[in-house]
């Protein structure tokens, strides 16, 4: 058994900010924990750039986003553990991880839980069909062509116009591969408007609206997919369906937050973010253990991911240092028109110079406006064009609000005409 | 011309009308909106973001792009130009892969630092 102040499961972007930030505030023994052979993360096959745009003010791509904290972990006295996967973690903060040296304990006066999240899998989805080879995330084909450089195929279809979807339509086009359609069932696609621009428009790809894949053909290796346009009630028309030639299916249909260990430490999730329920220092319920990135909430912005991760982190050095993150608070329920709002509990005496809430809508609204309620008191209106819940919305509210009101119960984010 | 502006959820649908100097946006919905459309319209421009072969890595393939956007009807003869196209590990972000990458004036530059790993 070895002891260390904050142990980080995961070096993904999360894992590596959360280093830093418990590093900053003054950790000691500082360790991340990696499973993959790299740091990096799921940043390593996100070779497009778009990364950063707000916290450097340029446009990066996955990997140089990366390389930033990577040099900064690897040159601040921060211990990694590449090639080693986490097994068992214990509401005492105990670990056991598994690496090509054996088994090690360690015990952790804080634990940040940074494991990222997965992709829902066709076994989610229930489509009938045999199980050829040639379906897989959209995920798992990046990987292979942007890392192992691998093409999954010739002929593809994608199903689910999630950007990841959308980025691996693009890619694959580019590497010389057909890309007959991208399948959507709802009515409208959940991927930002610059991915369906420069990534199907551009290349020709027809976007399929209200339509999902009925079929599946072929037996050793895919030779097909029949899609069918869906009604209201995102069922099937019968009489709809129209085969599509193919050797590759790629489903790009939602991603999960990883969180078998924190199921393990006791760690209350939610459901409707299926990550761990936080409050404003975002500890989980399980006393030390905190969770930020894509772990917590599934997040469009990595840039988010990193300013929430770093707060993790020097919020479980401080715990580690004993500092107590209990104590009396507001519950924070999100209202009409929200779907969930992150944290879930604030107590207003942690509140430091002001705190940030991040939430997602349950559907597009335009011309709407966000409010606020401290104990039915208004004390914010946000006004936009248009929201939409495939962007995650930032709400900061200033710490004099907390101030004044120290001993409030509930606050309440909604979504209301403006 | 038709535009779908790309900088919100929006997604307006933009028309631009072009005569001699003169181009005019209508159905943006703000100011950003005019820009983009009018930038698509007169030179649209996109960064190329692929891999080449690697060699003595722990990886088969190193990211690239662009080192500035291409014009948008380059995409291709970039991607072209680099198909055969093999570097060796040690590789630093920043470093040189094909200069001037089919005729744009734009290097391919690495965007991944890679250990040699024999």
């Amino acid at each position: 058994m070895r002891d260390v102040d904050v142990a980080i499961i995961g070096g993904g972007p999360a894992g590596l900010a959360a280093a830093l930030g418990a590093k900053k505030a003054g950790a000691d023994k500082v360790l991340v924990i990696e499973r993959d052979r790299e740091l990096g993360g799921i940043l390593n096959q996100c070779i497009h750039n778009g990364f950063g745009l707000h916290t450097f003010k340029e446009e990066l791509t996955g990997p140089e986003y990366s390389a930033r904290f990577i040099k900064e972990v690897l040159s601040g006295d921060i211990e990694t553990s590449l090639g080693t996967m986490v097994l068992e973690l214990g509401s005492d903060r105990v670990l056991k991880a598994v690496s090509a040296s054996g088994i090690q304990e360690i015990r952790a006066k804080a634990v940040v839980l940074s494991m990222g999240c997965r992709e829902r899998p066709r076994g989610a989805l229930n489509i009938p069909g045999s199980r050829p080879s040639g379906i897989m995330t959209a995920g798992t084909a990046q990987k292979f062509v942007n890392i192992d450089g691998l093409m999954p195929g010739r002929e593809a279809v994608i199903l689910g116009s999630g950007d990841i979807g959308l980025i691996m339509a693009r890619r694959l086009a580019l590497e010389g591969a057909h890309v007959a359609a991208v399948a959507e069932l709802m009515p409208h696609s959940s991927g930002l408007k610059r991915n369906i621009v420069q990534c199907l428009d551009d290349f020709g790809i027809p976007l399929m609206l209200s339509h999902t894949v009925v079929g599946i053909f072929g037996k050793d290796r895919l030779e097909g997919v029949s899609i069918a346009q869906v009604d209201s009630s995102l069922r099937p028309v019968p009489g709809t369906e129209k085969l599509f030639p193919c050797d590759t299916l790629l489903l790009s249909v939602g991603l999960i937050p990883e969180n078998e260990l924190s199921k393990m430490a006791g760690v209350k999730l939610s459901p409707d973010t299926g990550g761990p329920i936080v409050n404003e220092s975002f500890e989980t319920s399980a006393p030390g253990v905190f969770a930020c990135g894509n772990a917590l909430h599934v997040h469009d912005l990595v840039d988010f991911v990193s300013e929430e991760a770093q707060e993790a982190g020097e919020n479980a050095a401080a715990y580690a240092f004993g500092e107590a993150f209990s104590g009396s608070s507001a519950e924070v329920v999100p209202g009409n028109g929200v779907r969930y709002v992150m944290p879930f509990s604030i107590n207003p005496k942690k509140v430091k110079n002001n705190m940030t809430l991040r939430l997602r809508v349950t559907a597009e609204k335009r011309n709407a406006a966000l409010v606020v309620k401290m104990d039915g008191e208004q004390v914010l209106k946000r006004k936009k064009m248009v929201f939409a819940p495939g962007e995650m919305e930032t709400i900061s509210l200033s710490g004099e609000l907390f101030a004044k009101r120290p001993n409030i119960s509930r606050i309440e984010v909604s979504l209301e005409d403006k | 011309m038709k535009i779908i502006c790309v900088n919100c959820p929006m997604g307006c649908p933009m028309e631009v009308q072009v005569s001699g100097q003169e181009i005019s946006v209508s159905g943006n919905a703000c100011s950003r909106g005019a820009a983009y459309a009018k930038t698509e319209c007169v030179n649209p421009v996109r960064m190329v973001a692929t891999t080449v072969k690697l060699k003595n890595a722990a990886i088969a393939a190193l990211p690239v792009k662009t080192a500035k956007p291409v014009p948008k009807g380059k995409i291709f003869d970039c991607v072209k130009a680099l198909k055969g196209v093999e570097v060796c590990a040690p590789i630093s972000i920043g470093d040189i892969i094909v200069p001037n990458c089919a005729g744009t004036g734009v290097d391919i530059v690495a965007t991944k630092n890679v250990g040699f790993a024999g």
